[in-house]
C-alpha cells in the first residue's frame, strides 16, 4: 500500500475527484492547507497597509491505494490538476505499513 | 407538526377569515352610515374624540382650561414617546459598537473586546446615576419640552454666567420626577456611546481591571464635565450670551460632546498603552493586522446607522418638532456620501473597495453630521459627508503613519477628527433657518457662509476645548492609572490572546467536551501541564512539537 499526498489548487478539486472516481478511486481525505513552494506569495491590503500573504492556500488530498493503483492515480491527478502555471502543486508517495477498517476490523488491502 | 402548533395555525387562520369578513362589513358601513353608533371602530374614523378628553371621561364639565391642559399633556406626551424611542435606538448602538470593534480585532481577543462593549454600559449606568448626570445636567434649569416641573438649579460658576459643573441630583436625590428621568435615560445612552468608543482603539491589549476603573472615570467625571459646558448650561453654551458669539457653542446631538470626547480619550489611551506587538516594524512602518470577522463589523456599522435615527432625530427632545424629518434625512445623506467617498478613494488608491474602510467612511459621515444635522440644508449634509469620507482615511493614515499610534478600529479618525469637523461644519453651513432661541439667543443659528463668523468662532473655541479636555484629561488619567496598577496586559498574554488569560474563555473553541485536567484554564491562564512548560503562544492543546496532549 502507498499513501499519495497531492497538493493541488482549490479550483481543481472537482476535476480531480471526478477523474479519480472514473478510475474507481473514491476514498480520500481532503484538508485545507497553506504552504509555499516555487510560487511566490502575493500582496493584499488591509486599511491601506500592505498585507503580504507568503503562504498560499492549497488543498491536500490523502489517498491510500494498493501498489498496483499508484501509477494510475498519479497520472490522473497530474492530468486533471495541471494548469501549466507555477503553483500547480506536488505529489508525494510514501509506504503505508498497515490499514485497518474500524467498522469491520478488516486489514490491509481489504480495509481500503 | 406538533399539536400546539397545529392549534396555533387554526387560530391564526380563523382570525384571518374573521378580519376579511370584518373589512367587508366596514366597507358597507362607510358607504351607508349606520343609524346606531358602531360597536367597533373598524376603519379608525370614530376612535379619539372629545369624549376621550380627561374631564369628560371623568364625568366633569369640559372647560377651556381643561382642554388646554389636555393639549399640553399631549404635547409633552409626544416628547416622552419620542425620547423613549430615541433611548431604545441609541441603546442599540451599544450592540453596533460591540460587533464593529470585535469584527476588527483578532479571534483570540473576541470575548475581551465584546465583553468591554457590554460591561462599559453597565458601569456607565452606575456612574451616570451616582455622579455623571448631576455634574452634566444638575444646573441646566427647566427641561422645557418635558413638563418643566423640576428646576435643575445646582450650578457651580466661576463667575456670573460661567458655569463649570452641575451639582443637583447625586444618586437620584431631588430628581424623582418623570420629566427629569426621561431626560436622564435619553442622555444616559449618549454617555455610554462616548464611553465605549475608546475600547476599540485600546482593544487587544487593555487590561480588564484597568478598563473597569476607566469606565467609572469617563462616565462620572470626564464626559459629564465637558457635557455640562455644552449641553448643561455651562460656559461654552453661554459664549453667545456672554461674549456675543452667535448662539454660543452648539453641538446638536454630540459630534464633540459624545464622539470627539470618545475619539480623543481613545487617542490618549492608545498612546499610553502603546502599539500592539507586531504592529510596527523597527523602521516604524506599519503592518496590517486584519480583523477576524468583517461580516460582523459590517453588521455593527448597520446597527450604528440604525441607532443614529434616534441619536440625531430624538435630539430635538420634542416629538412635535417636525425638523426631525430634516435631521434624519441629513443624517443618512452624510452617512451615504461618507461611505461611498471612502469606498471610492480606497478603490482608486489600493485597487479594492476596502469594506472595513467603507464602514469607517459611513460612520465618519454620521459623526460629522451629528452636530450640524438640525441646522444645515441637505446639500450641505452631502458635502459634510464627502469631506468626512476623505478625512477618515487621511485620519487613519495620519494616526498610523505620522503619530505612530496603533488604533485597531480607526476610532480616533472616525470619532475624534470627524467630531471636530462636525462642529466646524455647523459653524460653516448653518443656514439661519433653525435654532432661534438656542442657548437663550433669539436669532436662528447662522454659519460662516451666511454671515455668521461669530458662530464659527464659538465653534472653534469648543473644538479646541474638547481636544484639551479629552486628550489632556484622558492622557493624565491613563498615565496615572498606569503608574498605579498598570493598564496593559503582559506580552505573553497579548500574544496568546486576551480571551483565555484575561477572561477565562475562548470565543470560538475548536473542540468541546472532556479534556485532560491540565487543559482547563490554569490560574496563570496558560493551561500548563504540571511540570511541563507550554509555550505562551499555545491556546489550549496543540499538535505541534510532537503533540503536547500526548
Amino acid at each position: 500500500m502507498k499513501k499519495i499526498e497531492a497538493i493541488i489548487r482549490h479550483i481543481k478539486l472537482d476535476d480531480v475527484k471526478t477523474a479519480l472516481d472514473e478510475i474507481g478511486v473514491r476514498g480520500m481525505t481532503v484538508t485545507d492547507v497553506k504552504g509555499a513552494g516555487k510560487q511566490k506569495g502575493y500582496t493584499e491590503q488591509w486599511r491601506g497597509s500592505k498585507l503580504a500573504i507568503f503562504l498560499n492556500p492549497k488543498l491536500e488530498l490523502k489517498i491510500v491505494v494498493p501498489d498496483d493503483r499508484v501509477a494510475g492515480v498519479i497520472d490522473t491527478i497530474v492530468q486533471t490538476a495541471r494548469t501549466g502555471e507555477i503553483g500547480d502543486g506536488k505529489i508525494f508517495v510514501t509506504n503505508v505499513e498497515e490499514a485497518v477498517a474500524i467498522r469491520s476490523g478488516a486489514r490491509g488491502r481489504d480495509a481500503l | 407538526m406538533s399539536r400546539a402548533s397545529r392549534l396555533l395555525l387554526m387560530v391564526v387562520m380563523a382570525q384571518m377569515l374573521l378580519s376579511v369578513l370584518g373589512a367587508g362589513a366596514a366597507h358597507a358601513q362607510s358607504a351607508a352610515p349606520a343609524q346606531s353608533a358602531p360597536a367597533m371602530d373598524r376603519n379608525g374614523s370614530a376612535t379619539g374624540s372629545a369624549s376621550d378628553l380627561s374631564p369628560s371621561a371623568q364625568g366633569s364639565k369640559l372647560t377651556l382650561q381643561s382642554l388646554a391642559d389636555e393639549v399640553g399633556h399631549n404635547k409633552v406626551a409626544t416628547a416622552f414617546i419620542w425620547l423613549m424611542v430615541g433611548f431604545a435606538l441609541v441603546f442599540f448602538m451599544q450592540a453596533g459598537f460591540a460587533l464593529l470593534e470585535t469584527g476588527f480585532v483578532r479571534a483570540k481577543n473576541a470575548v475581551h473586546t465584546m465583553g468591554m462593549n457590554m460591561v462599559i454600559f453597565f458601569i456607565g449606568v452606575i456612574g451616570w446615576f451616582l455622579v455623571g448626570f448631576p455634574i452634566m445636567f444638575g444646573g441646566m434649569g427647566h427641561l422645557t419640552t418635558l413638563g418643566s416641573i423640576v428646576n435643575l438649579n445646582g450650578m457651580l460658576e466661576v463667575a456670573k454666567g460661567w458655569g463649570i459643573l452641575g451639582t443637583k441630583g447625586f444618586a437620584g436625590a431631588g430628581i424623582y420626577d418623570v420629566g427629569v428621568l426621561a431626560f436622564f435615560l435619553f442622555q444616559l445612552v449618549f454617555m455610554d456611546t462616548a464611553a465605549t468608543i475608546p475600547t476599540g482603539a485600546m482593544a487587544e491589549r487593555f487590561k480588564w481591571s484597568a478598563f473597569v476603573v476607566y469606565g467609572f472615570f469617563i462616565s462620572m467625571i470626564l464626559y459629564p464635565l465637558f457635557g455640562n459646558w455644552v449641553w448643561g448650561g455651562g460656559w461654552l453654551s453661554q459664549l453667545g450670551a456672554n461674549l456675543g458669539l452667535g448662539n454660543g457653542y452648539l453641538d446638536f446631538a454630540g459630534s464633540t460632546v459624545v464622539h470627539a470626547m470618545g475619539g480623543f480619550v481613545a487617542l490618549a489611551g492608545a498612546i499610553v498603552l502603546g502599539a500592539r506587538i507586531g504592529k510596527f516594524n523597527k523602521d516604524g512602518s506599519p503592518n496590517a493586522i486584519p480583523g477576524h470577522h468583517i461580516p460582523m463589523a459590517v453588521l455593527g456599522t448597520l446597527f450604528l446607522a440604525f441607532g443614529w435615527i434616534g441619536f440625531n432625530g430624538a435630539s430635538t427632545l420634542a416629538g412635535g418638532d417636525f425638523r426631525l424629518a430634516m435631521i434624519i434625512t441629513n443624517t443618512f445623506l452624510a452617512c451615504a456620501f461618507g461611505g461611498v467617498t471612502a469606498m471610492l478613494i480606497m478603490w482608486k488608491q489600493f485597487g479594492k473597495p476596502d469594506i472595513s474602510m467603507t464602514c469607517n467612511g459611513a460612520l465618519a459621515g454620521l459623526v460629522a453630521i451629528t452636530a450640524p444635522c438640525a441646522f444645515v440644508a441637505p446639500w450641505a449634509a452631502a458635502v459634510i459627508g464627502v469631506v468626512a469620507g476623505g478625512l477618515v482615511i487621511g485620519g487613519v493614515f495620519f494616526v498610523e503613519r505620522v503619530l505612530k499610534v496603533d488604533d485597531p478600529v480607526g476610532a480616533v479618525a472616525v470619532h475624534g477628527f470627524n467630531g471636530l469637523w462636525g462642529v466646524l461644519a455647523l459653524g460653516i453651513f448653518a443656514d439661519g433657518t433653525y435654532g432661534a432661541g438656542d442657548n437663550g439667543i433669539t436669532h436662528a443659528v447662522t454659519g460662516l457662509l451666511y454671515g455668521g463668523a461669530d458662530q464659527f468662532a464659538a465653534q472653534a473655541i469648543g473644538a479646541v476645548t474638547v481636544v484639551v479636555v479629552a486628550l489632556g484629561g484622558g492622557y493624565v488619567f491613563f498615565k496615572v492609572l498606569d503608574m498605579i496598577m498598570g493598564i496593559r496586559v503582559s506580552p505573553e498574554e497579548e500574544i496568546q490572546g486576551l480571551d483565555l488569560p484575561q477572561m477565562g474563555t475562548l470565543a470560538y473553541p475548536d473542540f468541546s467536551g472532556s479534556a485532560p485536567d491540565w487543559v482547563t484554564p490554569h490560574p496563570s491562564g496558560l493551561g500548563s501541564p504540571p511540570g511541563k512548560t507550554v509555550p505562551a503562544t499555545m491556546t489550549s492543546v496543540s499538535l505541534d512539537e510532537g503533540g503536547a496532549g500526548a
